[in-house]
């Protein structure tokens, strides 16, 4: 299989999963296996690519001409490689997850779900090999709308408002936003093309690129930048294997990625740090780190929790693009690995949770590692890499971007990232702890249990799980295998991080 | 080019053929082979527009070979050739979908009058857009109003009769205007041949009052046919209260022709300089154009009908050519005209989504569609398609004319017109989405089954939004025909 053809396969594989999930349908069994199926092939697939772009070539192909000089075209390079191999590599762990979780919680319309959950990472894989905007830009609508049936799974009242928050807040930023910036840009420079060293520079001002870069970056929404982050807490409604998606495989990744790829590219890493652009962006990531983490340490249900630290991580990343120097940039794309391992990991374990203990308020968790110990112990793992303490993959990012703050001279930034990770440990290590040193309350789940969970009907349990909170009664295996991996995943990355850094290193060469 | 007569005389002569022979099946048949014949014709008249040689863009053809001066001549160029193939391709599809829902009013025996109609609008239609001759535009356009009177008329319940008649009134008064200013230029320039027309024109001093006077009766006849706001209250009555499949064909094609003669007399007979830089047109199109998109979208929202949702969301459509219009850019001008084609396309199909609910559930009520996305999810997955089309989200041909826009407005600087067009494009999202999770959100009424339309309405209307799909992937026919055409309406503008 030649190189050109392995992109093309690794993006019409999950594509014609899609369409195999749907018309397997009937049968259960035979449309979850192939869909695993689908999953073990388009990793390698993607995979295959890696031999390639590590030697420094990049592959690609163009479809189809859209706009005269603006083709729909596809073009490996670092950065993408690294974010189709993240998701195209947790969609295995995600798909088997997914179905131990909805089998579990006898969700209905599995097929619909698990078709358009396929379609999501065909949309990710065309972002991730897309060789313009036109082409990113197009993958990344695709994205929003193959998830919204994703988000609004359960289809009562509750999905649906979440739906239009989700659908509101990215169709706006990526329409007014990202479509200007798009547009603009091919006004100002006659091309599209992501280019290594940028494209901007000597075509717009210094004022002109620091508002341009402010539509990029408020533009990716999925990135969910301080103030346009109220959809990702909304999408909570959702099935637990959609927050991984969301959080970890696709959605997120696809915004920060974005923010990423048009710093590197489009404006070129010299540009910004010469004109100073992108301060501003610098102070609002910031606040958006320090503000979401704090919004983080009130929320009392596990899921929302989580919801608040993405965000704060995701900044991270447009923090670490937004200081221009190569080591941040370095930092950012690493982060954008190892905190998707890291938080896919704590999803797992939430939704591990309910199908297990019918839990999703931290307070109800009170001795809970005593009855699943395997959950809470991958957990307290995810929890570790998220927060950056070695041995596990987070904190090579952190390090990174530490770095990269120095670097640039602003020890205000790196002082936000070390007390980033303390308000981390702040609203991870209760958790954990809660789960392993608290006696278990006797009656907590009668009071609160009932109206905290009422997207689902499965109370068939009710009475016995407090009972049985002495003895070890984990989730169904399904639920509890795929964060154990991706537990061992993080711990991995730790010592795999300097093939990462290997393979970003060519990006900040080149400019 | 021979062929080019046939365009006209073909539907002209069918249309009597069905009153002769009035059987049901026999007339559909003829009918719409009549179509298909016609679409083959435009499609062949495209074709050797494409193939002119360079510094060539006209063919002209003079009717019994009078000589021009005298007689009536077709000259068709790149704007008008691609005019012509989204008429003929929307009557093509439309037509055998037949009245479809209007069955239930007409008589099973007296359906060959609504072939007769509609074939006579369709006549029309082509008329007003293939002739060079100012006044052959005035009695096409007068053969298209009669006929689409009738046609409206067909709809089922009195407020059809209102309907029409409002239309009737409006439509009256655009065409007389046209008429006055027709008959000014004819007073002007000694000649209704517009080649003719625009060289003594552009002699005649801009100050010159009758020349004023002229245009601005021809503009506001057009304007009125077009339903530009503030002059569109006549179109949502009509598009609410006419036959489904009527309301597709005149969605797709009527408004599309009228910004032809409006672009026909504003670019090529009076020229861009006289309306642009003298009258400064812009001044008050833009606005108005920005108007048309925010209240058109706005009512649409309020909608409690489905088709009155969908006309008035054609008159923020409306309000994106004109705004592509009054930027006086290739670009922009390229937008509003690809946007036909677009805009034909995702209306004519949604239409028709329409057509096929109001067959199987007999409404189209936005509170009836409770839960057809279980009774008809093939019907209503086409309707998401064509909807996410008025949005404008990229794949699909909305983006296509966005796109467009947009430059064009970023091109000359204006980033707040660019904005409030982008703006404009979510409250699409808006109206489009209260739809979609009435349909897919709530339980259908107790006791419903599934009711999947019948394939010959789903077939047209997956042409339609198929096509929607399609050339927002590959635009290079149509935005290259729409870019071809205005560069000849802005000769020595360069892009």
């Amino acid at each position: 299989m030649s190189v050109d053809m392995a992109i093309a396969v690794s993006m019409l594989l999950p594509l014609c999963g899609a369409f195999i999930v749907l018309f397997s349908g009937r049968n259960a069994n035979l449309r979850d296996s192939l869909m695993v199926l689908c999953t073990l092939v388009t990793f390698p697939v993607v995979l295959s690519l890696l031999p390639h772009v590590q030697a420094g070539a990049r592959p690609g192909f163009e479809l189809i001409e859209v706009f005269p000089g603006v083709p729909l075209a596809f073009e490996v390079e670092p950065l993408g490689m690294l974010y189709a191999i993240v998701a195209s590599g947790l969609w295995i762990p995600t798909a088997l997850y997914g179905i131990g979780y909805m089998r579990g919680h006898h969700e209905q319309n599995q097929t619909r779900f698990f078709a358009c959950f396929a379609l999501a990472i065909f949309a990710a894989l065309g972002i991730a090999f897309s060789k313009n905007l036109l082409t990113l830009f197009f993958f990344y609508e695709i994205l929003t709308f193959s998830t919204y049936p994703l988000v609004t799974h359960h289809g009562d009242e509750k999905a649906k408002k979440a739906g239009r928050v989700y659908m509101g807040n990215l169709i706006f930023t990526s329409v007014v936003f990202l479509l200007l910036a798009v547009l603009w840009t091919w006004q100002a420079t006659g091309t599209l093309d992501f280019t290594p060293g940028g494209i901007l520079a000597g075509h717009v001002s210094g004022g002109q690129g620091a508002v341009l870069l402010g539509l990029f970056a408020f533009g990716a929404g999925k990135a969910a930048m301080m103030p346009f982050h109220r959809w990702l807490p909304a999408a909570m409604v959702a099935p637990t294997p959609v927050s991984a998606l969301l959080h970890a495989v696709a959605i997120v990744k696809a915004g920060v990625f974005t923010i990423l790829k048009v710093v590197v590219y489009i404006f070129g890493i010299d540009f910004l740090a010469e004109g100073n652009l992108s301060l501003w962006l610098m102070y609002a990531a910031s606040a958006s780190i320090l503000i979401s983490s704090c919004i983080a340490l009130t929320k009392d249900n596990l899921k929302a929790r989580l919801a608040y630290s993405t965000i704060s991580q995701l900044a991270y990343i447009t923090l670490g693009a937004a200081l221009a120097t190569s080591t941040g940039v370095l930092g950012a794309g690493m982060h954008i690995a190892m905190h998707a391992v890291g938080k896919i990991t704590l999803f797992f374990c939430a939704g591990a949770l309910m199908v297990g203990a019918h839990k999703t308020e931290i307070s109800d968790m009170d001795g809970i590692g005593r009855r699943m110990p395997f959950t809470m112990g991958a957990f307290f793992i995810g929890s570790m890499s998220i927060i950056g303490l070695p041995p596990f993959g987070g904190s090579w990012s952190k390090w990174y971007l530490a770095l990269g703050a120095a670097d640039g001279g602003n020890s205000l930034f790196v002082f936000v990232l070390m007390a980033s990770s303390l308000l981390s440990i702040g609203y991870l290590m209760p958790v954990v702890a809660r789960a392993f040193f608290f006696e278990p309350k006797p009656s907590s789940h009668h009071g609160e249990h009932g109206d905290d969970h009422g997207d689902h009907g499965d109370h068939g349990d009710h009475g016995d799980h407090g009972d049985h909170s002495e003895g070890v009664h984990e989730a169904p295996l399904l639920c509890v295998l795929p964060p154990c991996l991706t537990a061992v995943g993080c711990l991995l990355l730790f010592f795999y991080a300097g093939e990462i850094q290997a393979l970003l290193a060519p990006i900040v060469a080149g400019g | 080019m021979k062929f080019a007569p046939l365009l006209i005389v073909l539907p002209l002569i069918a249309a009597p053929l069905c009153v002769l022979i009035r059987h049901r099946t026999i007339v559909r048949v003829l009918a719409t082979a009549t179509t298909w014949a016609c679409l083959g014709i435009a499609l062949h008249l495209l074709s050797l527009v494409g193939q002119l040689p360079v510094g060539e863009t006209t063919l002209t053809y003079a009717l019994g070979g009078w000589h021009p001066s005298v007689g009536i001549e077709y000259s068709i160029d790149a704007l008008n050739a691609f005019v012509l193939v989204i008429v003929s391709m929307i009557a093509a599809v439309v037509l055998p979908v037949g009245p479809g829902t209007a069955a239930d009013a007409i008589p099973k025996d007296k359906e060959y009058l609504f072939y007769t109609a509609f074939l006579l609008c369709l006549t029309g239609l082509m008329g007003i857009t293939i002739t060079g001759d100012a006044f052959n535009v005035f009695v096409f356009l007068e053969i298209t109003s009669l006929s689409s009177y009738t046609l409206i008329a067909l709809g089922k319940g009195r407020k059809a009769l209102t309907a029409a008649f409002t239309y009737l009134i409006m439509g009256t008064i655009g065409g007389t205007f046209l008429l006055l200013g027709i008959g000014l230029m004819y007073q002007l320039t000694g000649s209704l041949n517009m080649a003719v027309i625009q060289e003594v024109l552009a002699g005649i001093d801009p100050t010159n009052k009758t020349k004023v006077v002229a245009f601005g009766f021809l503009f506001t006849g057009s304007a009125i046919k077009l339903a530009i706001f503030p002059l569109h209250q006549w179109l949502p009555n009509a598009y609410t209260h006419a036959p489904s499949t009527i309301s597709a064909f005149l969605a797709a094609t009527a408004t599309k022709v009228s910004f032809y003669v409006m672009v026909r007399f504003s670019f090529f007979l009076f020229g861009s300089a006289y309306v642009f830089d003298y009258l400064q047109a812009d001044r008050l199109l833009m606005p108005l154009a920005i108007a048309a998109i925010f209240v058109g979208s706005a009512a649409a929202i309020f909608q409690g009908d489905v088709k009155r949702l969908l006309a008035y969301s054609s008159i923020a459509q409306i309000g994106y050519m004109v705004l592509g219009f009054s930027l006086n850019s290739v670009t922009g001008l390229t937008g509003s005209i690809v946007h036909l084609f677009n805009h034909a396309l995702m209306k004519g199909g949604l239409f028709l989504v329409v057509a096929c609910v109001v067959h199987r559930i007999g409404s189209s009520q936005v509170q009836d569609w409770k839960g057809l996305g279980q009774r008809m999810p093939i019907t209503m997955g086409a309707f998401v398609v064509g909807g996410l089309g008025l949005i404008g989200v990229p794949v699909t041909v909305g983006f296509v004319s966005k796109w467009y826009l947009v430059l064009g407005a970023i091109e000359q600087g204006r980033f707040v017109v660019a904005a409030l067009v982008l703006i404009g494009s979510l409250l699409a999202v808006i109206y489009i989405w209260r739809i979609v999770e009435t349909v897919f959100f709530q339980a259908p009424p107790e006791g419903s089954e599934r009711c999947e339309a019948p394939l010959f309405m789903l077939l047209p209307t997956f042409i339609l939004l198929g096509a929607s799909i399609w050339f927002g992937i590959d635009t290079e026919m149509t935005a290259g025909f729409a870019r071809a055409a205005a560069e000849i309406a802005l000769p020595g503008v360069m892009p």
